[in-house]
């Protein structure tokens, strides 16, 4: 394969647009970037240093976004990528761009919603009604009920809506 | 983009398969699933040890945490496919998988300093290195038991955590790998705590077979607590138990539950899990868990 060697001064733009559009293999409609786990691109004389950030302790994709990212910074005229994983600050789903969200709810998953601020230790949730549901991606009803707290991924709960009786689910927020 | 439609025939990319298209983007052919290959979860993050601090200490009580976790993950597996329904059985195999996620990262970085990779410790270890609390190795009987020892276990783990993080002061763990990996952690075992504590109060507050069941489970549970709290000169964080207490006991005044009187269960020559003196039920567990490994050491998935 021929590549197209990448004009110093433009390598740092243009390494962050090619890391950046690297798909998530759970959630595909997302970009790594929409997402907010990628953390940082750099391009040093030693190559483009790719830094990114699980979701979850145990999300099993890191290895394939991992692989996916450099193979696409080969494929874009990068010879050397070193791909690097960063846990603090640990990922919130704040960090899903408004552009994330929407293509989540375009794909029927309903967007997180926004993480409370607090401090000290994380208060216990013992709710005695129904939890809180957000709104359908579908048809927009906000009677929608939780099935399920955790979902096909560690990232999503289970929800259905009492108005159009389609299942659905939502990025938890974390 | 190609079609999953069978019908389609040979797609615009030449395959005929669909699961031909999953390794598309690699030279390397190995995505076939997810997980099939594993690299260092600490990849890139500086597991050098800050000065002042004791490697050796640190890599002991990283191997705590880390087997705990590991353990308590194991148990959980044992429950996929036997869950009484669909969403508990993705509850379970999620917080099973978080945990796994916390006892690769623990194991690596004890591993960073020991010179041995996650595996070589999961797997080549004999169980008196097995440094986990006993409670992690409960077998659960029945349901009730599984959501009373993973309220016990996560919110002790999350207090454990937000100490270890520095959330719960100013002071954190002098080690900042284990610091991100104990502020990540949290995160997910808040989740864990509050799936538990809502099916304890549901089982607890429920009818009265369900409720006899909740406080049978509570009563088989309680003597595994007592370790929980033992004072470990090698630990980098406590906890204090009232911390603990103060969230169980809110769970089971509104669960209309009775705290148990049982004493704890006892050291053996003053030896526990942290000393690698385990129950029964270790031996079993590390049997299936290390069987395929120890018969096949050089194979590779």
């Amino acid at each position: 394969m021929v590549t197209a060697p990448v004009p110093s001064g433009q390598a740092d733009s243009v390494a962050y647009d090619v890391a950046a559009g690297t798909p998530d293999p759970e959630l595909p409609m997302l970009t790594v970037a929409d997402l907010g786990i990628l953390r940082a691109v750099d391009v040093t004389a030693d190559g483009v240093l790719v830094t990114i950030t699980p979701t979850y302790s145990g999300c099993p994709a890191m290895r394939e976004i991992s692989a996916d990212v450099r193979q696409r910074l080969l494929r874009a005229g990068f010879p050397r990528v070193t791909v690097a994983t960063q846990l603090a600050p640990p990922w919130t789903s704040d960090w899903i761009t408004l552009d994330g969200r929407r293509k989540l709810a375009a794909a029927g998953i309903a967007p997180p919603s926004p993480v409370p601020p607090r401090s000290g230790p994380v208060p216990l949730t013992l709710r005695l009604g129904p939890p809180q549901s957000p709104s359908c991606p579908r048809c927009g009803s906000p009677r929608t009920r939780q099935t399920a707290r955790f979902s096909a991924t560690a990232c999503k709960s289970l929800h259905r809506c009492e108005a159009c009786g389609e299942p659905f689910e939502t990025v938890k927020s974390l | 983009m190609s079609t999953l439609d069978p019908s389609a025939g040979l797609d615009d990319t030449g395959h005929d398969s669909p699961y031909d298209l999953l390794g598309d983007d690699h030279d390397d052919g190995h995505r076939w699933a997810f997980g099939t290959g594993f690299t260092d979860p600490l990849e890139g993050i500086d597991t050098s040890v800050p000065a002042g601090l004791d490697a050796d200490a640190l890599a002991r009580y990283c191997l705590a945490l880390g087997d705990d976790a590991l353990i308590y993950s194991h148990r959980l597996q044992q429950w996929v496919t036997r869950m009484p329904e669909l969403e508990e059985e993705t509850a379970i195999a999620n917080i099973a998988l978080d945990l796994l996620g916390q006892a690769r990262m623990l194991l690596a970085r004890a591993g960073a300093i020991l010179g041995r990779t996650e595996d070589q410790l999961a797997f080549f270890r004999p169980e008196k290195d097995f440094r986990n609390v006993r409670l992690a190795e409960h077998g659960d009987r029945d349901f009730a038991e599984l959501v009373g020892r993973l309220l016990i276990f996560s919110t002790w783990r999350l207090a454990l955590f937000e100490r270890l993080a520095g959330l719960e002061s100013a002071m954190g763990a002098p080690d900042p790998v284990l610091a991100a990996i104990a502020a990540k952690g949290a995160n997910e075992l808040a989740y864990h705590r509050d799936y538990a504590a809502q099916w304890v109060v549901r089982l607890g507050d429920g009818t009265d077979q369900s409720h006899a069941k909740m406080q049978a489970a509570l009563d088989v549970l309680w003597p595994l607590t007592g370790e929980l709290y033992r004072p470990d000169p090698g630990a980098l964080a406590g906890v204090e138990p009232a911390a603990v207490d103060a969230v169980i006991d809110e769970v089971l005044a509104v669960a209309g539950l009775e705290r148990p009187d049982r004493a704890p269960l006892g050291a053996v020559s003053g030896h526990t899990g942290r000393d690698g003196v385990h129950t029964e039920a270790m031996g079993y567990i590390l049997a299936e868990l290390q069987s395929v490994a120890r018969a096949y050491p050089d194979a590779a998935w």
